[in-house]
């Protein structure tokens, strides 16, 4: 079937879904939204409209990218406002059934906003400050259109690039992508379309596409969030790129992490096939083209693109030197093309719009948008777009919302593992390839931490080299045993055990581990360490000098204790909820933390009711007055 | 499974990942017939197996407990929640209790981390932890098979 055809058809269904008189009721299922409790809230809806004959519509789609409000719900009223509910639970189903689907009570005091857009235009919530600052070009249909129904996605243009891919030749698409400007989203920022031609112009007629789909960097979550909001991008994207190649195979490589994803990209793939817009002669060209889905198997090594094809080939996930490059000679030795998920979904919809387009969004070397998963101490966690060039300012403060409880920002951390901490003083510096990396941190595929006056830095920077010395593939020496030193010299600082001299030994080992290893692992590892040091040096000092914690955080630098002054009535739930049995009363039947039994593991001061807060932490330890140490009968150590 | 067609060391991964899913965990016999299989030695397949983080070498509980220790839900007090978990089910991390019911792994990063800290039990992501929380989780767990599937919701 052509195109032209398939598209009206879905335009035909998707009308008849928004503008006939069927109420439409959408469920944000993707994970977060599950986590938060959306399925009974699904279970609810469909239960009360079969109950109440079935006058509207229930659908699941995936996420809008505003985590923290999860789960969510929108009522698409055909001819009245769409509006979005926010925190839903199975309780309130009825009274919104009742309300806004069968009478014209919008529930205001539920809801979130109204819903705009949608079909050709992004989907966005206008009463919502934070969208103003967003554009949405990947999230276009997160959280509206469903997944499941490739309908949805060609009703709002969807595979209209593949179709004009189809009409053009190889080299056209090239320029087209050229002169769009699209850098590798995986983090690099290596231009896509170079790419795309080495592997082009490489010879033989097996070649492969590989979506790298294994999201490894901990604390990010935006490819989780396309493969099971916006599936069929994705493999748009990987159709054209095989078109544009001269490869018949793709595969999309996914962590095995992300059940739900999976998934989704299966009943995509089936769908895509049943249109005829993938296998044998797509769309009734010449082009064949199969995608098939590889599980990783948890390595965060295997996100480099060597190390990838090395696990699809059944061995450890080891780097190889390139050259070559796997564009010349990758998977099975064929000249194989690996693209992370952004970067593909941007490809159809560049081809859809025209390269001006694209490029017209963001800054001239980095043109098009940023992804980003906002997580840590904001406000409003969840994913943002924002054209390249906003300040992370604008980031943190205008879409996150600020830090949570009115704390204090400390730090902003972007790339994971392989990232920097960037402080205050930092904090306009553009968000692009280039003015990151300049600043010691990196692009990195988009996870953004937030860290407030309650995180300690020495403790971040000692959690991302344990993360790499765990993850470490072994191949490179610097690597596999520098990561390893660098813990042990963090774990003598949190001990109060280190000295000035373990800031200098640490600063001389990130710098050759820097230098010696192959892969951006090994390369990078070191950013978390080298940036803490040179902005938080005063943290470090305080650990080394005066075993002192600032954020109160390393345990053996902190002590929980009772205020005297504020235990007031014996309520007993800190003795109740401490697993060591540590606290015991002193002879006014106050409590008291007994500091040699203490495991420090925190129940105490999150049970202790707000009226008293009495359960506070002390950094140097040597605060706790010596006659509330420990029970007087025991003998001092 | 080990049909003629995936007899090649290239499938070594995604075999090894379906005899997980079918035992719950690798076996040594199940990896020395594989390596018998596919014509590669035993040290192969004991290399790539426990270089993934995947692949356990010890049966799991009836229903495992994954905390997650990714970036956000480690400044969100993961830790905490581990050791907490640890000292509820009374297992170390990587055990499995006597009954057999649950066993404790930590994991990179679920992708859900504007929840953080979070927990999963049979694939079920239980968000917003803290230590006093868990005990009160694993209540809800153990008495949820009495009752219907909306159960527990996390801690307030």
């Amino acid at each position: 079937m052509i195109y032209g055809e398939i598209h009206r058809r879905s335009r035909k269904k998707w009308e008849a879904l928004y503008s006939g008189e069927i109420i439409h009721i959408l469920v944000g299922t993707a994970t977060c939204g599950r986590a938060a409790g959306s399925m009974p809230v699904l279970e609810a809806f469909r239960r009360e409209i079969d109950r109440l004959g079935g006058e509207a519509q229930v659908s699941e789609v995936g996420c809008m990218g505003l985590c923290s409000q999860e789960p969510l719900v929108v009522i698409v009223k055909p001819g009245d406002f769409s509006v979005c509910y926010h925190h839903v639970t199975p309780q309130m189903v009825p009274q919104l059934v009742e309300g806004y689907v069968r009478g014209d009570d919008p529930c205001l005091e539920l809801a979130l906003g109204t819903v705009a857009g949608g079909g050709d235009e992004a989907v966005y919530i206008p009463e919502l400050e934070l969208f103003n600052h967003q554009t949405r070009v990947l999230l276009r249909n997160c959280g509206y259109n469903s997944p499941l129904d490739i309908d949805h996605y060609i009703a709002g243009g969807g595979y209209a690039g593949l179709a004009r891919a189809l009409e053009m030749k190889p080299a056209q698409i090239l320029y087209e992508l050229k002169r769009s400007g699209l850098r590798g989203r995986g983090g690099a920022g290596y231009p896509t379309a170079a790419k795309w031609a080495v592997c082009s112009q490489a010879r033989g007629s097996t070649k492969y596409v590989i979506c790298n789909a294994d999201e490894g960097d901990p604390g990010a979550f935006m490819d989780r969030v396309l493969l099971e909001s916006d599936p069929h991008a994705i493999l748009e994207g990987m159709i054209i790129a095989g078109y544009t190649i001269g490869a018949k195979q793709g595969y999309i490589y996914i962590r095995e992490e992300y059940p739900l994803a999976i998934e989704r990209i299966n009943v995509a793939l089936n769908q895509a096939r049943g249109k005829g817009l993938m296998g044998r002669h797509v769309l009734d060209s010449d082009f064949s083209f199969t995608i098939e889905i590889i599980k990783g198997a948890g390595a965060f090594v295997s996100g480099e693109e060597t190390a990838l094809i090395a696990s699809m080939e059944g061995r450890r996930s080891w780097p190889e030197h390139r050259p070559p490059y796997p564009a010349r000679a990758g998977l099975r030795g064929k000249p194989t093309l690996v693209n992370n998920v952004k970067t593909l979904a941007y490809v159809p919809i560049i081809l859809q719009k025209g390269w001006q387009w694209f490029h017209d969004i963001g800054t001239k070397e980095s043109p098009g948008t940023a992804l980003f998963a906002l997580a840590g101490k904001l406000e409003n966690t969840g994913l943002a777009e924002v054209p390249m060039g906003t300040s992370l300012r604008t980031l943190v403060y205008d879409i996150g919302g600020g830090i949570k409880k009115g704390r204090q920002f400390k730090a902003v951390q972007t790339g994971g593992p392989s990232g920097g901490c960037l402080p205050e003083g930092l904090l306009d510096t553009p968000i692009d390839f280039d003015s990151l990396q300049e600043a010691g941190a990196i692009m990195g595929s988009g996870g953004v931490i937030v860290m407030d006056e309650d995180n300690c830095m020495v403790d971040t920077a000692k959690f991302f080299v344990d993360f790499s010395r765990q993850e470490s593939c072994g191949k490179c020496t610097f690597c596999r045993i520098g990561t390893y030193h660098m813990f042990s010299i963090f774990d003598d600082i949190t001990h109060g055990k280190g000295s000035l001299k373990s800031l200098e030994a640490l600063q001389g080992l990130a710098e050759d581990i820097k230098e010696g290893s192959l892969c951006g692992l090994g390369r990078m590892a070191p950013n978390p360490v080298l940036t803490t040091l040179r902005y938080f040096r005063e943290e470090y000092e305080a650990h080394v000098l005066e075993q002192r914690c600032p954020a109160r955080v390393c345990k053996e630098l902190t002590a929980y204790y009772i205020l005297p002054e504020k235990c007031e009535r014996g309520c007993d739930h800190c003795v109740l909820s401490c697993p060591a049995e540590a606290i015991f009363n002193d002879e006014k039947g106050l409590k008291v933390v007994d500091q040699l039994k203490c495991t420090k593991c925190g129940s105490c001061e999150l049970v202790c009711p707000a009226e008293y807060n009495a359960v506070i932490r002390l950094s140097p330890v040597s605060l706790v007055p010596a006659d509330r140490y420990t029970r007087p009968d025991t003998k001092e150590p | 499974m080990l049909s003629s067609a995936r007899r090649h060391p290239h499938h070594l991964i995604d075999i090894l990942q379906e005899i997980q899913w079918r035992d719950g965990y690798l076996s040594n016999e199940a990896m020395l017939e594989v390596a018998k299989c596919l014509g590669t030695s035993s040290a192969t397949v004991w290399g790539v197996a426990t270089f993934y983080n995947q692949f356990r070498f010890i049966p799991p509980g009836r229903k495992p407990v994954r905390v997650c220790m990714g970036t956000a839900c480690h400044l969100g007090g993961g830790q905490l929640v581990l050791e907490a978990m640890a000292r509820e089910l009374k297992i170390e991390v990587g055990g499995t209790t006597e009954d057999r019911e649950y066993s404790l792994e930590r994991v990179a990063c679920i992708g859900c981390c504007a929840l953080a800290p979070v927990v999963t039990i049979e694939g079920r992501v239980y968000p917003r932890m803290t230590p006093p929380g868990v005990e009160e989780m694993l209540v809800g767990v153990r008495t949820e098979s009495a009752q219907d599937g909306t159960g527990y919701t996390g801690p307030a």
